[in-house]
């Protein structure tokens, strides 16, 4: 049976529990080619929201149309298009933004978030949780870009947003600039997300089973633990 | 009435699960490690000798660093703290050697934090690392501060005014080459343990003796040397001649104490000899044709990477197997 979920969980759950950059590890190019500064982390993700919204929305609205065969090459027209508008834009209007991040606002059209929502959420949902979960994704999309380009963008050049915060005496780590430093951080940081969920996921299950204790039922075999999601 | 009887552990039994080999030695990890730390006494009296004494600063905040994280590290993991056996503090002290003169100490301490840090602990500590951890920090330092690790200092003895440049550099940039006499000295620019060849051998012929290096790497690689390096001399006279890429920049350091670290490098002899020989090819390869002028850090880094893969190819046969029949 499938569970109810709120329309608020459809919006948060993006944030972190299916956080793209860190759960589902989808849009890696992206993540590790723009993020030199934090304003190209924020300004990729918001590129990327801005897309994923109004294609998820749109496919959620004609989902019962699209033949099953051809479903994967009428979400690329779909993403293409939105994809279009965000690049003439940045074009018109952030010049040096769209300098910065080259060809990556183009290839948003591959970003494997935007196919693997349309995929997976778009296409069985009805419209505004389509919508909620594209803004919940793209919200966690923009909190991973924007620490990990913040990172970045302090070590490797002593900056943040443009604001010099770190003082002159540092030297700036120039690999972090370089894609190695990329790696390094993404790395990092999953690793700290990894150990976080896992120790989370173990003191909900010793609560489960102290409070089974308590209650004085004796099995607390595995496929107890495991119906209980823990 | 049928009785039964269980047995009930009274105590748990732990298993001490450590990493192979399992076989019993009079080597343990910490005699090995601080027999090598005394191996590199001569190339430390060499580099203290040509650049200052004060470069022994590089050399302790190196180790106390390293060791630091180290145990900080495995108190945070709360894993056994295992610093007394002397692996960081050789990782420490391998990577001060290879960094130049008057480097600066708080860069310094950043390469040993990431050696230990990213190049050993992350992967779980001693024996699970894939890439040498002291050449995993210079690498880092490399790409952080690409000006300060590539300013020389002039040796003390230096009898003319021969620029600071290494001979690599020198070579790569302005077509000299180094005399061979001055370079075996090692009255040349360099980082701190690499210019002397002499204290290097020396350590690593020690080390060859009481066995604790496997005599066919720095031996590949030199014969490598002679091969690769050998070809691209003939092929073009203006390439440097296999004795001067020998007794350049950090090869016979790197051919030594590097690329024979225990962790990283084949246990198979057949192993053995294809990753000292495709050391060989890659540096010769970066030094002719590279950016860089020197590339034993890269090159060792690189084969560390094809270990898995050697081990894989040059597994011996079992005693007693038959060699399997060819499938037609």
């Amino acid at each position: 049976m499938k569970k109810r979920v709120t329309l608020l969980k459809e919006f948060t759950k993006g944030l972190w529990e299916i956080n793209p950059t860190f759960k589902q590890i989808l849009g890696m190019c992206p993540t590790l080619a723009v993020t030199v500064s934090a304003i190209n982390g924020i300004a990729m993700a918001l590129a990327t929201t801005f897309v994923l919204f109004f294609s998820s929305l749109l496919i959620s609205l004609i989902r019962k149309w699209i033949p099953n065969q051809v479903r994967i090459a009428s979400y690329i027209v779909i993403i293409a298009t939105f994809v279009t508008i965000v690049d003439l834009v940045m074009k018109a209007q952030f010049v040096e933004l769209s300098k910065a991040l080259g060809p990556f606002i183009p290839l948003i059209v591959v970003n494997c978030i935007i196919l693997g929502r349309a995929e997976a959420f778009a296409s069985k949902n009805n419209p505004l949780r389509s919508m909620l979960d594209a803004l919940g994704n793209g919200a966690g999309f923009l909190i991973s870009l924007f620490v990990l380009g913040s990172i970045r963008e302090i070590i490797g050049s002593r900056t943040i947003l443009g604001y010099q915060v770190m003082p002159n005496g540092f030297e700036p780590w120039l690999i972090m600039i370089l894609p190695a430093g990329a790696f390094l951080t993404l790395g990092l940081l999953m690793g700290l997300a990894n150990l976080y969920t896992e120790r989370k996921k173990n003191l909900e299950r010793e609560a489960l089973i102290a409070q089974y204790k308590r209650v004085g039922r004796e099995e607390i075999t595995d496929e107890v633990l495991k119906e209980a999601g823990v | 009435m049928e009785t039964t009887t269980t047995i009930e552990p009274k105590q748990k039994v732990y298993f001490d699960l450590t990493t192979s080999p399992h076989l019993h030695s009079k080597w343990t990890t910490s005699k090995v490690m601080w027999f090598v730390v005394a191996a590199l006494v001569p190339s430390i009296a060499a580099a203290l000798t040509f650049f200052g004494w004060t470069q022994i600063f590089i050399i302790i905040t190196a180790v106390v660093f390293a060791v630091g994280t180290e145990v900080s590290i495995q108190v945070i993991r709360k894993k056994q703290i295992t610093w007394f056996d002397g692996s960081a503090a050789l990782t420490g002290l391998l990577l001060a050697l290879t960094l130049p003169p008057n480097f600066s100490l708080s860069a310094t301490a950043i390469g040993s934090v990431v050696a230990i840090g990213l190049g050993k602990q992350i992967f779980g500590g001693l024996g699970y690392n894939i890439f040498n951890p002291a050449l995993v920090g210079r690498a880092f330092l490399q790409a952080a501060f690409p000006v300060q690790i590539t300013t020389w200092l002039k040796p003390n003895f230096a009898v003319d005014s021969v620029t600071s440049a290494t001979p690599l550099a020198a070579f790569k940039f302005d077509k000299i080459f180094t005399d061979t006499v001055p370079m075996a000295i090692g009255n040349v620019g360099g980082s701190l343990g690499e210019t002397s060849a002499i204290a290097v051998l020396i350590g690593g012929i020690l080390l060859i003796a009481v066995g604790i290096v496997n005599w066919r790497i720095p031996l590949s690689m030199i014969l490598g040397m002679f091969l690769f390096g050998g070809m691209f001399w003939l092929i073009n006279p203006q390439n440097p001649t296999p004795i001067f890429h020998i007794f350049a920049g950090s090869f016979l350091f790197g051919a030594m104490f590097m690329a024979t670290d225990w962790v990283t490098s084949p246990i198979t002899n057949k192993g053995m000899w294809v990753f000292g020989l495709g050391i060989s090819l890659v540096l010769v390869v970066i030094r002719i044709y590279g950016g860089l002028p020197e590339g034993v850090m890269y090159s060792i880094l690189f084969m560390n990477g094809f270990v898995p893969l050697i081990n894989r190819y040059t597994r011996p046969t079992i005693f007693g197997a038959v060699k399997e029949e060819k499938k037609k």
